[in-house]
């Protein structure tokens, strides 16, 4: 690490960027209440705070996509609106997103400078001093990039510096980075947190958005915690310890009521044996008992929903074994993994789960077919008959199993395709995510009946984020970190803080304990 | 949906009868019970491609490949014929190699992941220039071709021509696979959504590719039929021809974006433009106004496609829900 120059300077300057009693509510949602935040040019905030805390929300407005309901925002002392987009860019703010959102078919210096490239005569785009601003930018934050290359061969790291030489390109006051380091290899992140500093001493004004403390207490000088839409805490990182604040993170009420249930569990229904994978996981094991809901916890790309994907078939892991029940399975295709009794619902049910265009009755036995065919020939009776069965049991409400899922509403919809996987008749069930993007009511549906379906002797398989969901739901938690399982608590084990702690890579948190 | 669809193929089967009753109405003898079965035993192999054609399709996919494909089976079969191979073989022979190369086009998109309408696009030159290598640019005509060879398609069978017969089998076949086999639903699937379509355990890509390889054997069944019709064989038979099988696709209401059609729908859509080919030399107008024609028609099915999709919109009221 860099040593940092003496900051006798860090509360004299003046912000750059000041939020005054923001409030953001959407449709039965409270996303934002009151809250202030002030910027300060070269220096690094870090924003932290739980899925659901409205991190992205505040990104949202700052960067003009949403415009607050009330509350003030100042740039440089000056008040401002950031109606659009557009406004907010020419008002120096940007933000390097999660996922870039930059054009593939485009070369690096048209994405840089999209919308302000250089004109020479008649008006037209002057390639040539282009691409010579463009090297240049790409020069001052050290990146060694081609001007001319395409974006869609570059990685994602690259594809962050050209964001950032945008960035430097509209002479950017504040830089917003949500979450740049989720989808960086180790020694791009290094190159990141290089750049930063670089960015720091040219004045910039960082909002840093991360889930990772180690990086936190690296890059950052100063910190703000949102809670449930609320700034709970903030100030200088020196100050700070971060038992501080993951106690400010989770800190909370939880006001959710989860169903009450008496695990019974039975004898195991899968059992993983060291499953790993190139590039995406290493050595998984744990066993999951008929009857039991497991939660798998972590931060977005610590690997969870790509060791269910492999445990589906979607994926061939390079070594490990699975058993479902007392067999070894041998799972090389999703229908294999069906045939044995596992399903998964994946967390992106709009494009992968109903099939519009097709009745409710054919979503419903699509996976089933080789069970209501005989012969090679389907038999549409005994289809209806299926999808009755299992439709009804979820209270679908539709005029006929003849109609086009497509005509139902999304929560309907939902219904047919978890229709679909229970006419399977699985042994286990993984739900990827399963409410996330739902309202409060509807989760509370989704809970009541993973409640059940453990209650009927299945194994349930749970992969989340939300803290809440994990605690409420599970009998037992396995926590994953960059692709590997860091730790494992059972229901009287759990508390929000080693939860956040493991997802961290903090320590196990049992240690405290032990010691 | 298939309720919209039924009605679309009610309204393209009025279309025809209309189009026919009112040329009959000038030229009585246009409905004279030869004329039609004329009609359609000469529309029989546009129906036999439309239906191989409408798999694909299903799949979301395009098989530009199918006339090429046609041509050299056809040269194929008639070059076994000159070395006096059994008719059978020769059928079973020519089914087979459009099998395979059908085959190819399914394996090129299913494990290499190259777009079908460039992978046909391929195929299709290749085997264009495949029939010149064999047959050296040459012409197997009339003298040199059996009569047996020639007879088949054409001996009346219960008042139909066998290639007529042949074309109303594969449909009520494909009506069997489409409707009734799990392979059928399973394009359906693909055409409609491949990402859940893989998580139901359907192999998109197995799929796909046995829907070209189904496109491929009615490809080649087919040009046995037409060489032995039209008793000539030659690099540039029915050049062109695959845009008339998609236009039929097209009319008969299979979605380009797949998942939607049916095999009514494809036999329909193939007798429609069977229709006017043979009614407008009859009526007196000019062969190119019949490419306006059909291009026209081609125009109003999407028109009319995209009008249905614009209504099937979201439904968000409870009471719209249960009416619907």
């Amino acid at each position: 690490m860099t040593v940092l120059p003496p900051r006798a300077d860090l509360q004299t300057t003046d912000p750059v960027l000041t939020l005054t009693g923001i409030s953001k509510s959407f449709p039965g949602v409270r996303a934002l209440h009151d809250v202030a935040l002030e910027l300060y040019p070269g220096q690094v905030t870090a924003l932290v705070g739980e899925n659901g805390a409205g991190k992205s929300t505040i990104v949202k407005i700052l960067t003009g996509i949403y415009q607050p309901d009330t509350g003030a925002i100042a740039v440089a002392g000056q008040q401002t609106h950031f109606s659009t987009a557009a406004a907010a860019e020419a008002a120096g703010v940007t933000a390097i997103h999660q996922e870039t959102v930059l054009f593939d078919e485009l070369t690096v210096a048209e994405n840089i400078f999209l919308g302000h490239a250089p004109r020479g005569r008649m008006g037209l785009i002057d390639w040539r001093a282009m691409n010579e601003a463009a090297r240049a930018l790409l020069a001052r934050i050290g990146a060694d990039l081609d001007p001319s290359a395409r974006l869609r061969d570059l990685g994602i790291a690259s594809k962050h510096l050209v964001s950032i030489a945008r960035a430097l390109s509209i002479d950017a006051r504040v830089v917003i980075m949500d979450e740049p380091t989720a989808a960086l290899s180790h020694k791009e992140i290094h190159e990141l947190y290089a750049l930063v500093e670089r960015l720091k001493a040219e004045g910039k004004a960082i909002l840093f958005i991360s889930h990772k403390f180690d990086e936190i207490f690296r890059i950052a000088d100063r910190w703000a915690v949102f809670r449930d839409g609320e700034l709970v805490g903030h100030g200088m990182m020196r100050d700070v310890h971060e038992a501080q604040l993951v106690r400010l993170m989770v800190g909370r009420s939880v006001d959710q009521i989860f169903p009450k249930r008496q695990p019974k569990l039975g004898p195991p229904a899968l059992t993983v044996a060291g499953y790993c994978h190139p590039t995406e996981f290493d050595d998984i094991r744990f066993t999951l008992h008929e009857g039991e809901i497991l939660g798998f916890y972590g931060l977005i790309g610590a690997g969870r929903s790509e060791v269910m994907q492999s445990l589906f078939g979607l994926t061939k892991p390079s070594k490990g074994a699975c058993r479902i029940g007392d067999r070894i399975a041998v799972i090389r295709s999703t229908a294999e993994a069906i045939a044995n009794g596992i399903v998964y619902v994946p967390e992106d049910r709009g494009t992968q789960g109903a099939i519009k265009g097709l009745p409710i009755f054919q979503n419903v036995t699509l996976p089933s077919l080789a069970r209501t065919s005989r012969k090679g020939f389907l038999r549409l009776a005994e289809e209806f008959r299926l999808a009755r069965e299992f439709t009804s049991r979820l209270d679908l409400r539709a005029a006929s199993l003849d109609q086009d899922v497509a005509l139902l509403s999304g929560g309907n919809q939902q219904k047919v395709v978890i229709a679909k996987w229970l006419a399977t008749k699985p042994r286990v069930i993984i739900l990827d995510e399963p409410t996330k993007g739902i309202d409060i009511g509807s989760k509370a549906a989704v809970h009541e009946f993973m409640a059940e379906l453990a209650g009927q002797g299945l194994a349930v398989i749970m992969v989340s984020s939300e803290i809440p969901e994990i605690m409420g739901m599970s009998d037992r938690v396995i926590v994953m970190r960059e692709g590997r399982m860091v730790a494992e608590y059972a229901r009287d084990e759990m508390t929000p803080e080693r939860l956040v702690r493991a997802a961290a890579g903090l320590g196990d948190g049992m240690e405290e304990d032990r010691a | 949906m298939s309720r919209a669809l039924k009605s679309r193929e009610a309204l393209l089967g009025g279309a025809i009868l209309s189009m026919v009753a009112l040329i009959a109405i000038r030229f009585p003898q246009f409905v004279a019970p030869s004329n039609l079965v004329g009609t359609f035993n000469d529309t029989s192999p546009l129906i036999l491609l439309a239906l191989g054609e409408m798999a694909v399709i299903l799949a979301k996919c395009i098989d530009l490949s199918v006339a090429a494909n046609l041509a050299l089976c056809g040269m194929v079969a008639a070059m076994m014929n000159t070395m006096g191979i059994p008719l059978p073989l020769i059928i079973l022979a020519a089914t087979a190699l459009g099998a395979v190369v059908g085959m190819v086009n399914g394996l090129l998109v299913w494990k290499l992941d190259i777009p079908p309408i460039v992978v046909t696009l391929g195929t299709m030159t290749i085997t264009r220039g495949a029939i010149f290598l064999i047959s050296g640019g040459k012409w197997i005509n009339d003298q040199q071709l059996s009569e047996s060879f020639k007879d088949f398609p054409r001996s009346v069978v219960l008042g139909l021509p066998v290639m007529a017969w042949v074309a109303i089998v594969v449909a009520l076949a494909f009506a069997v696979l489409i409707g009734r086999t799990p392979f059928g639903r399973s394009l359906f699937a693909v055409g409609g959504n491949p990402n859940a379509a893989i998580y139901t355990g359907i192999n998109v890509g197995r799929t796909q590719a046995l829907a070209f390889t189904l496109a491929g054997a009615l490809a080649g069944l087919t040009g046995y039929l037409w060489i032995a019709r039209y008793a000539v064989a030659y690099v540039d038979i029915a050049n062109g021809f695959e845009l008339d099988v998609v236009a039929a696709c097209v009319i008969g209401g299979i979605s380009i974006a797949g998942g939607a059609g049916s095999v009514a729908g494809a036999v329909l859509g193939a007798l429609f433009l069977g229709v006017i080919k043979n009614a407008l030399p009859v009526v007196g107008i000019s062969p190119f106004w019949q490419m306006a024609i059909s291009g026209s028609a081609i125009l109003a099915a999407v028109a009319i496609n995209a009008r249905e999709r614009r209504r099937a919109g979201r439904v968000i009221l409870k009471t719209a829900e249960s009416r619907a």
